[in-house]
């Protein structure tokens, strides 16, 4: 049994290794108060919400399955809420049944019969929600966990697993076969299944006994109950692993159950959130990696909006067919928000969520990377200018055509015309590479250089200033401009006067 | 010919008493490092005293490298060696039999022991049958285990155990546990309960999980409880566990004391074939050295000391082989040269060659022809005892003197830095006179001495000089080679690289 809500025919691997950039991205993209949104408190939704986060999906076909099951989850949060909870319930009550003996086969035996029972009850709950909801949900991902539900826990079931765990407890004794192994020890223990006893008491009186020799152990032997323990161990031996394995199988499919359902109520919690604010969300389109497309009406930095607790402003652009996206402009003016809302945006499209804007449709990179201005490296180990470049090399080293690449503020470590020259030769590069590039930066030769070749495949915008010095935080197409208004930021802070 | 043992053509040539004491020589030689691997692991055969005796005679000699060089078929030794690993099994099971308490547990482990026994004779047997040897000790001893293996009472031994384990595995019983209390009857195929369990649970499968079986001891004792078990079993089938009594009983010494004999003897063979494979993988060669009691022209090509690269190859480094070669008149080696020059490792090499030769082994080598000398002497500098109440410089006249007294030309003596313990005057003299002692004599001698002027005492020395890079006399070739002892030489090229020389002190030492 699987849940397979995250793929048509995969499990959701948790321990799969995050990308080696991903501090990075969470750092830049200041993902923890996304996922903090998400997660609202449930440190396993956390986790959850930002492995699929950060484990970005590359083919359409995944995106769109995740899409259609988290609408029904939106549609019907609290039955989702409460499928979620039993999977929690029955992974803690499994952590609360403690056998000191889980060095002995009777007692890892008698532990699996004990959760199984508290299984069989989370397993029928499960099964009673499926039968009673299955017709509100209308994604291929839960209409098959339902008719699963439905066709592998039927009563009969039920009940031949209740005689299992009866039995087991071997109130008539039990019954092992033994052949004798090397010096006449008993080998090949196997605990067998006791005939059933159909007879008659008359055929019972005339069936014909075999031979049959008891011997009991004395009442002052101390050491013989022991012995006769350990021989029956050694008889249940495989049918305690039999049975240890299964609850262990079991739990998996409830952790499964729980892991995949999380990523979902953690998007259901977010939408929820930004519904609150009045921010809107959409359903992006994505396309295939090879294209390039990049078109989008209100998007807005989730991030700042939910630190903000507020609406915050959004952006329109068309910047299909375009590979290099160049961004100038005043100061304060949006610009870095503006990028990371770009990354952001990217990220939730290729988990599967929803966008943080009223339209947005993209291609799907391959691969998010993020470049940006780091704080003065306080190991002393190399300069600034150094740091950046040896950063860049290692995304060098990782990036592949058809990915993304947010470079903020990079190269202005040194003077503008070595860090221009350097940009230049780096940005072509990458180009050249079929890799998608925003960039923001005060490099007025760097900005302009590009601007000047009129490249069919670039867009340049600008944080847009308006006459009396006040700020949209809108960004808009425009040529390079020399200054970045950093006197207007001098004017706003030391006043007109001075 | 009658077989009597593997490592002695004739019964007269086997040791008369054992010993466990190795030669005086060895620790000088380091022959106890090269003896304590060979023998490492087969404690249980007793192998020191083989490696310990030297023969006294050609023939004997003879005999096993004829031995040897049968073994030296890869298939032969192959086979010889898994004969070993049942026979050492069978020793693990009577062993085992001795150690336990119950009666049917006893017997049933000394049943196993036969029938490893009976398979053993069996390979062996057939093996032999099948080889291609040229040796006379394997020729008798494959006629011997032929005809043992075919007699009457071999094979009435081997199908009684055969039949009597059949039976045994033919107990296939179940037991009722329930309270204090264990019902045995004959097991009426009850089907599995946990291949049951597995199929209820079968949909739930989820990839891999621990494995939850639970390892319990493997040990051979057993507990009362499972004695009381087994005994109820011999109620339950109390033919076969009758049959198993009376087996027992019947073949107490079915062991035939030829056979356990050369399962020891043929072990001398098997460890130093299996020794010399770590040299023979560093490329190094060995050979069947001629060997005489009569000529004193002795050689030896591209030989070494096997202590030495024994420890050389486990550091990976490489190993310098050396030649000599003593005819007609010679019969003296003086060897001179730097220290950690490579001396004292050729007078060793020269000991032990000859040591192994006398043991009818191969020895390091391309090509050797070696003598067999009656006894071996060495004089190596030894610490100051404090319980001889001797100084040094006595203790080494009084050794000389014992060494010399019973020597006789057919002696082999090795000296290694006789007489440090002097003024060089007084050593001069005393090596002199040694030395002419032994030049009387007639007998083989390595001498390692710093005294340029033994090397040219007469036509029975040569002397022989520990080589050095001639650019660059700091580094040692290792190389042993014949030269005049030219100390003086080498010292002022060494003082120069160092920059002691008369010009360099002047300018170094500052007013």
């Amino acid at each position: 049994m699987k849940a397979f809500l995250m793929y048509r025919d995969q499990d959701f691997d948790v321990q799969r290794k995050l990308p080696w950039h991903e501090q990075a991205l969470t750092q830049d993209l200041e993902l923890t108060t996304l996922i903090d949104a998400m997660a609202r408190g449930d440190k396993f939704v956390w986790d959850v919400a930002c492995k699929a986060v950060v484990l970005s999906l590359d083919d359409v076909d995944t995106i769109l399955y995740r899409q259609d099951i988290l609408k029904d989850c939106v549609k019907n949060a609290a039955i989702v809420r409460d499928l979620y909870a039993i999977a929690v319930e029955a992974i803690e009550s499994e952590r609360k049944v403690w056998s000191f003996l889980r060095d002995f086969p009777h007692g890892i035996l008698q532990r699996s019969v004990e959760v199984l029972e508290l299984f069989v009850e989370r397993l029928k709950k499960l099964k009673a929600i499926a039968d009673e909801h299955a017709q509100e949900f209308a994604s291929a991902g839960f209409t098959a966990l339902f008719a699963m539900l439905t066709a592998e826990l039927e009563e009969e079931y039920f009940a031949r697993v209740k005689n299992h765990l009866r039995e087991l407890r071997f109130r008539g004794g039990a019954l092992i076969s033994a052949e004798l192994g090397k010096g006449n020890k008993g080998t090949d223990y196997r605990l067998r299944k006791r005939p059933e006893k159909k007879q008659t008491w008359l055929e019972r009186i005339f069936a014909r006994k075999p031979p049959a020799y008891t011997y009991y152990i004395p009442d002052r032997d101390e050491s013989g109950p022991r012995y006769l323990a350990e021989l029956q161990d050694r008889g249940i031996n495989l049918v305690a692993n039999a049975l240890a394995q299964s609850t262990a199988h079991i739990l998996s499919f409830f952790t499964m159950l729980r892991t995949e359902l999380a990523f979902y109520v953690g998007c259901v919690n977010l939408h929820e959130q930004l519904a609150q604010l009045g921010e809107p969300t959409c359903f992006p389109a994505p396309v295939a990696p090879g294209e390039r497309r990049h078109s989008y009406r209100g998007l807005y930095d989730v991030c700042l909006a939910l630190s903000m607790k507020q609406k915050v402003v959004g952006n329109d652009e068309d910047a299909d067919r375009r590979d290099l996206v160049m961004i100038t402009g005043a100061n304060q003016g949006g610009k870095s928000t503006f990028l990371r809302g770009i990354g952001l945006a990217q990220l939730m499209m290729q988990c599967g969520m929803f966008a943080p804007a009223e339209a947005f449709c993209a291609n799907i990179c391959e691969g998010v990377f993020t470049h940006y201005k780091r704080e003065e490296d306080t190991t002393m180990q190399s300069g600034k200018f150094d740091e950046e470049l040896s950063r860049m090399s290692a995304i060098v080293e990782h990036i592949k055509p058809n990915a993304m690449l947010l470079f903020n503020e990079s190269f202005a470590a040194t003077n503008e015309r070595e860090g221009s020259e350097i940009g230049r030769q780096i940005v072509s590069a990458l180009l050249e590479k079929r890799i998608k590039v925003f960039y923001v930066t005060h490099l007025y030769e760097l900005a302009h250089g590009f601007y000047d070749k009129k490249m069919e495949n670039a867009v340049f915008l600008r944080a847009e200033r308006q006459a009396d010095g006040g700020r949209t935080f809108k960004l808009i197409e425009g040529e390079p401009l020399q200054t970045s208004y950093g006197e207007d930021l001098y004017k706003a802070i030391f006043g007109t006067d001075s | 010919m009658v077989f009597h043992s593997i490592l002695f053509d004739r019964p007269e040539d086997a040791i008369a008493v054992e010993t466990l004491q190795a030669p005086v020589f060895s620790v000088d030689l380091n022959l106890d490092q090269i003896i304590d691997a060979i023998t490492a692991g087969r404690e249980e055969y007793n192998l020191k005293p083989f490696f310990y005796s030297s023969l006294n005679d050609i023939e004997a000699i003879r005999y096993r490298h004829e031995v040897f060089r049968d073994l030296e078929n890869a298939i032969l030794f192959d086979q010889i060696k898994s004969f070993a690993h049942r026979t050492r099994a069978m020793r693990e099971h009577l062993a085992q039999a001795e150690k336990l308490y119950y009666k049917y547990q006893k017997e049933r482990w000394f049943v196993e022991a036969v029938e490893i026994y009976c398979d053993a004779v069996n390979c062996l047997m057939q093996d032999l049958s099948r080889a291609d040897l040229k040796s006379r000790g394997f020729g008798r001893f494959r006629n011997h285990v032929a005809t043992y293996a075919q007699s009457e009472s071999f094979s009435s031994l081997l199908a009684e155990t055969k039949q009597l384990l059949a039976d045994l595995s033919t107990v296939h019983y179940s037991l009722l546990i329930k309270g204090g209390a264990v019902t045995v009857r004959k097991y009426d195929s009850e089907s599995d309960y946990s291949v049951d369990v597995e199929q209820t649970f079968e949909k739930f499968k989820q990839g891999a999980v621990k494995d939850y079986r639970v390892k319990f001891s493997a040990s051979p004792d057993m507990n009362h409880v499972e004695a009381a078990i087994l005994e109820l079993l011999a109620k339950l089938y109390p033919d076969i566990f009758l049959h198993l009594d009376e087996y027992c009983a019947r073949h107490a010494s079915y062991l035939s004391e030829t056979i356990a004999r050369f399962d020891r003897e043929i072990q001398f063979y098997v460890a130093y074939l299996e020794s010399l494979s770590l040299f023979k993988r560093a490329g190094l060669q060995f050979c069947y050295p001629e060997v005489s009691n009569t000529s004193k022209n002795v050689y030896n090509y591209e030989g070494f000391d096997l202590a030495l690269a024994d420890k050389l190859i486990r550091e990976k480094s490489s190993v310098v082989c050396n030649d000599f070669f003593l005819k007609d008149k010679e019969r003296i080696f003086v060897v001179t040269g730097p220290n950690q020059g490579g001396k004292t490792t050729f007078a060793r090499a020269f000991g032990q060659l000859h040591f192994l030769a006398s043991l009818g082994c191969p020895v390091p080598g391309k090509e050797a022809q070696l003598f067999l000398f009656d006894r071996l002497f060495t004089h190596f500098e030894k610490e100051e005892d404090i319980r001889n109440l001797r100084g040094k410089l006595e203790d080494d006249l009084v050794r000389i003197h014992d060494i010399l007294t019973q020597a006789t030309p057919k002696s082999i003596i090795i000296m290694n830095e006789s007489f440090t313990a002097t003024t060089l005057s007084d050593a001069i003299f005393l090596s002199t006179r040694t030395l002419d002692r032994i030049i009387q004599l007639d007998l083989l001698c390595v001498c390692v001495t710093f005294i340029d002027e033994l090397a040219s005492l007469g036509e029975k020395t040569v002397s022989v000089v520990a080589g050095v890079v001639p650019d660059n006399p700091a580094v040692r070739t290792y190389k042993i080679v014949r030269r005049p002892a030219d100390g003086v030489a080498y010292a002022r090229s060494l003082a120069e690289k160092y920059r002691l020389t008369y010009a360099c002190l002047k300018e170094r030492i500052q007013a």
